[in-house]
């Protein structure tokens, strides 16, 4: 048990540290590269929280899909200028005060709160893997959801593939 | 696996995004900042879900929140390569006319 908490506090580091590596470095692609290790040290909280199926998908879905897109995102704005992809960090006083200040909000609700004392915490987690069980879950309670989801998706890909692709009438006048 | 410290952690995330979102002009640094905070309510669902022993409500939640997001960043970031080719600069702030 004692070795699972150092793994659990060593994610819990590599995620903060990664998370305000984001915040305060200039560099686009350099806070590009710290999300995916944020991505990862979350994954991994997710694997010791016994959700190994959504460490998984985390993993494909943020660090094998939305990451690459936003990598060719900043490729794609950052054409010819320079070599450096900085963006400047604006308003800085105003925006870590109103985060710090949030930040003391919900810790001293969660403090109220104190969710740790509760009588159904007690009865802690169910088995080692809850794979079969979120499948059965998906496939029977929230089927309509699934549904939904699924043709949320469809649309979406395809709405993003209309407005970022060039229309019938540009190809024809391309050159 | 004490609880606070997850709902510390997914509150620090949501307040770095937040800061992320606020001070940074470049679209695509928005984005990344409005993704730590997908993340951070993700983490406390899952939080949650590990103290509700066979109903799993939580984990289920947070794979349609990944969903959620994945169609949001596609999306975003087609409107932002549009609006690149359009204005020639990803900065929110120069961003500012309906029709040009």
């Amino acid at each position: 048990m004692e070795i699972a908490n150092i793994i659990f506090y060593v994610f819990i580091g590599i995620t903060l540290m990664s998370a305000l590596f984001i915040m305060l470095t200039k560099n686009i692609l350099y806070s590009a590269f710290a999300l995916i290790a944020t991505f990862l040290g979350m994954a991994g909280i997710f694997i010791l929280l016994g959700a190994e199926f959504l460490a998984i998908t985390q993993i494909l879905v943020y660090v094998g899909g939305i990451l690459i897109l936003i990598v060719f995102g900043i490729m794609l704005t950052n054409r010819g200028k320079s070599t450096k992809v900085d963006s400047g960090i604006y308003n800085q006083f105003y925006g870590i005060l109103i985060a710090a200040g949030f930040f003391y909000l919900l810790a001293r609700g969660i403090r109220a709160a104190d969710f740790a004392g509760m009588a159904w915490m007690t009865k802690s987690a169910a088995g080692p893997s809850s794979t079969k069980q979120i499948g059965m879950t998906v496939m029977t309670d929230y089927v309509l959801v699934f549904e939904v989801i699924g043709i949320l998706l469809l649309v979406a890909l395809i709405g993003a593939v209309r407005i970022a692709g060039h229309t019938r009438e540009e190809v024809d006048h391309a050159d | 696996m004490p609880i606070d410290v997850l709902l510390y952690l997914g509150a620090a995330l949501f307040c770095i995004g937040l800061a992320v979102v606020v001070t940074r002009k470049n679209a695509i640094a928005v984005l990344i900042g409005i993704e730590l905070m997908l993340n951070a309510a993700n983490l406390n669902l899952v939080a949650f879900s590990r103290f509700d022993s066979d109903e799993l409500q939580g984990q289920v939640f947070a794979l349609f929140v990944i969903t959620v997001a994945a169609a949001e960043a596609a999306v975003a970031l087609a409107i932002v390569v549009k609006v690149y080719q359009y204005f020639q600069t990803a900065d929110l702030d120069q961003i500012n006319e309906l029709k040009g």
